[in-house]
C-alpha cells in the first residue's frame, strides 16, 4: 500500500544511494586502518608499535650486577655521575649474551677530548686541557684511570685545571704574571683543589702593588690614585685581572 | 470475574519491568566494570598518568656530543650527516655583530677549535631536538594523522601510515623533523618512547655525562624535572608561536631560538 505512494522514479535513486553507501562503508572499512580513531585522530596501535622497539642503551642499573667492584670505584670518583655507557658504547647486546657480545673500550688519545679538550664554549671550571700540547703521543689511560680519573701526582700548572683562565691571560697584558703573584696557593690545592681552595685577593692594595701612584714599578704601567678611583668598589668588579681591558 | 481483576496487575507488572529495564542495564554494567577492575593488575601502565618533559642545563653542557652519539644509535638514525633527532650548536656570541652558530655534524664527533678571541664575548652550547609541543603545528598539519600527541604528553610519527608529504617537516618551527632517506616517512625524536615505556631514560639523558639534561614529568612530585623547574630560570624557544614546548631551557640565552 504504502509502496505505491513513493513516486516510481524515487526507486532507483534510493537503490543508487543504497549502493553508494554500502560502497563507502566498505571502503572505509578497507582503507583506514584498524585501531584508527579509538583514542584520537591517529591508529592507537602505532602507539604500542613504537613503544615495543628494540633499546639498544641497556642503562647503567643493568652494569652493576655484574661490575659492581668498577662501581664502587667510580661512585667516589669524579667520574660518578658519567653512566657506563658514555665510554663503552651501547652494551644493551652485552647484557644479553655477556660473553659473545662485547662492549668497546675507547683507548688512545681520541675520546676523552671530547669533553675535555679546550673549547671556550664549555663552562668555568670544567677540567680542560689542550690535547697538542698535553702530554702528546701518550695515551689517556697511561696516567688517568677512567675510572677513578684523579692524577696519581698534582698537576705542576695551574692550566691544567684552569685551562680557560689561563688562555686567555696568555693574550692579554698581564701574560708576564705567574698565578701565584695575585693567588696564594696552599700546598694541599693541588691535591684536593675543593677542600683547599687557593686565595683569592681581598683588597685593592694588591694590584696598587703596581698600580698605585707612588708603585715601585716600571713607569708605562697605568697608574690610579688607590684613595679615589673606584670609590667603594674593589678593583676587579670593574677590572677583569686575567685579561684587563688596558691590554687593547 | 477473577480474570477482569488477574489482568491489571499483569499489565502494571510488564510496564514496571519494561521501565526498570534500563536500571537493570546500570546496575549490571556496574558490576561488569568492579569486577574487572578488582581483577587488574596494578602495574598496568596508564599514559593519562604520565606527562613527559624534558630540562636542558644550558650551563651544564659541555657540547661532548654523546647525546648525538647514543640517538643515533639507539633510534638507528641514519649515519649520513645532517640527519638527527637530536644535535648539539655551539653559539659564539662577539661583542658586536652577530652570533655565529655551528654545528658540525651535529656535535657527534666534538667541534673544531675555536680560537680565543678577545673580541668574543662570551660561548656556549644548546642541545636542540623536537620540543613535544602540547600544542603542535606538525600534528595540526598531518593530512592523513600519522603524527600525533600521545595520552602521555609525546608527539610520534607512525612510519607505517605516513605519506611522507613533508607538510610537517615545513611546520615544525625548530628544524626537528627530517625525512628518513630509505623509510621516505617523516621521522623525528620520540623521547625515546620505547625506552621511557619500559622505565629507562632517554639515551641522551641516559648519556650526558654532566646531567645537562633531565627527564622526568613537570606533574609529579618526586620527578627529577620537578626540581629542575623550581631551581632554575627556565624559558622555552620560541615562546611568541604559542606551541607551548615541554622541553625547558635553563640559561639559554636569547640568541637559542
Amino acid at each position: 500500500m504504502s509502496v505505491r505512494k513513493i513516486p516510481q522514479q524515487l526507486v532507483p535513486l534510493a537503490l543508487i544511494f543504497a549502493v553508494a553507501l554500502a560502497a563507502l562503508f566498505i571502503a572505509r572499512k578497507l582503507l583506514v586502518p584498524a585501531t584508527f580513531g579509538d583514542i584520537g585522530y591517529y591508529r592507537a596501535a602505532a602507539v604500542g608499535e613504537i613503544a615495543s622497539q628494540p633499546i639498544a642503551y641497556a642503562g647503567s642499573r643493568a652494569c652493576l650486577d655484574c661490575h659492581d667492584d668498577v662501581d664502587q670505584i667510580k661512585r667516589q670518583s669524579k667520574h660518578r655521575s658519567v653512566s657506563c655507557e658514555v665510554c663503552h658504547g651501547d652494551a644493551a647486546k652485552h647484557v644479553e649474551a655477556p660473553d659473545q657480545v662485547k662492549p668497546i673500550k675507547p683507548i688512545g688519545r681520541g675520546y676523552c677530548p671530547l669533553c675535555h679538550g679546550y673549547d671556550p664554549a664549555r663552562p668555568t671550571g670544567f677540567p680542560q686541557i689542550n690535547p697538542d700540547v698535553h702530554n702528546p703521543g701518550r695515551a689517556c689511560m697511561s696516567c688517568h684511570n677512567a675510572h677513578n680519573p684523579m692524577l696519581p701526582h698534582a698537576p705542576e700548572e695551574c692550566a691544567a685545571c684552569h685551562r680557560q683562565i689561563a688562555s686567555q691571560k696568555t693574550v692579554s697584558r698581564h701574560a708576564t704574571l705567574t698565578c701565584t703573584t695575585c693567588h696564594e696557593t696552599p700546598e694541599g690545592h693541588r691535591s684536593t683543589p675543593n677542600l683547599i681552595p687557593a686565595e683569592k685577593p681581598k683588597t685593592k692594595e694588591l694590584c696598587g702593588r703596581c698600580h698605585a701612584q707612588g708603585a715601585d714599578s716600571p713607569p708605562e704601567i697605568p697608574r690610579v690614585d688607590l684613595e679615589t678611583h673606584g670609590g667603594r668598589y674593589v678593583c676587579w668588579d670593574c677590572h677583569y685581572p686575567h685579561f684587563p681591558e688596558a691590554a687593547r | 470475574m477473577k480474570s477482569e481483576e488477574a489482568k491489571t496487575p499483569r499489565r502494571e507488572f510488564l510496564e514496571t519491568c519494561g521501565k526498570s529495564l534500563p536500571m537493570w542495564f546500570v546496575f549490571l554494567a556496574t558490576i561488569r566494570a568492579g569486577t574487572l577492575s578488582a581483577t587488574e593488575e596494578p602495574e598496568v601502565y596508564d599514559p593519562k598518568q604520565h606527562d613527559y618533559a624534558m630540562g636542558i642545563d644550558i650551563h651544564k653542557c659541555i657540547g661532548c656530543g654523546r647525546c648525538v652519539n647514543a640517538c643515533k644509535i639507539e633510534n638507528k638514525v641514519p649515519e649520513e650527516p645532517y640527519y638527527f633527532r637530536t644535535w648539539v650548536e655551539r653559539y659564539v656570541i662577539p661583542a658586536d655583530g652577530e652570533a655565529q652558530v655551528d654545528s658540525p655534524n651535529g656535535g657527534r664527533d666534538g667541534f673544531p677549535e675555536l680560537k680565543t678571541d678577545p673580541d668574543m664575548r662570551r660561548a656556549f652550547f644548546a642541545p636542540k631536538l623536537c620540543n613535544h609541543c602540547a600544542n603542535p603545528p606538525c600534528v595540526q598539519v598531518c593530512p592523513v594523522g600519522a603524527t600525533f600527541s600521545t595520552q602521555d604528553g609525546v608527539v610520534l610519527v607512525d612510519e607505517t601510515y605516513c605519506v611522507g608529504c613533508r607538510y610537517c617537516i615545513q611546520a615544525c618551527p625548530y628544524g626537528a623533523r627530517y625525512l628518513h632517506p630509505v623509510k621516505k616517512v617523516a621521522d623525528k625524536c620520540t623521547f625515546c618512547y620505547h625506552r621511557i615505556r619500559n622505565g629507562l631514560l632517554p639515551a641522551c639523558v641516559e648519556v650526558c655525562p654532566t646531567q645537562a639534561r633531565v627527564f622526568g614529568e613537570a606533574g609529579r612530585q618526586s620527578s627529577p624535572l620537578r626540581r629542575f623547574l623550581r631551581f632554575n630560570d627556565v624559558t622555552v624557544l620560541k615562546p611568541s608561536l604559542n606551541t607551548n614546548p615541554k622541553v625547558y631551557y635553563a640559561g639559554a640565552d636569547r640568541e637559542v631560538r
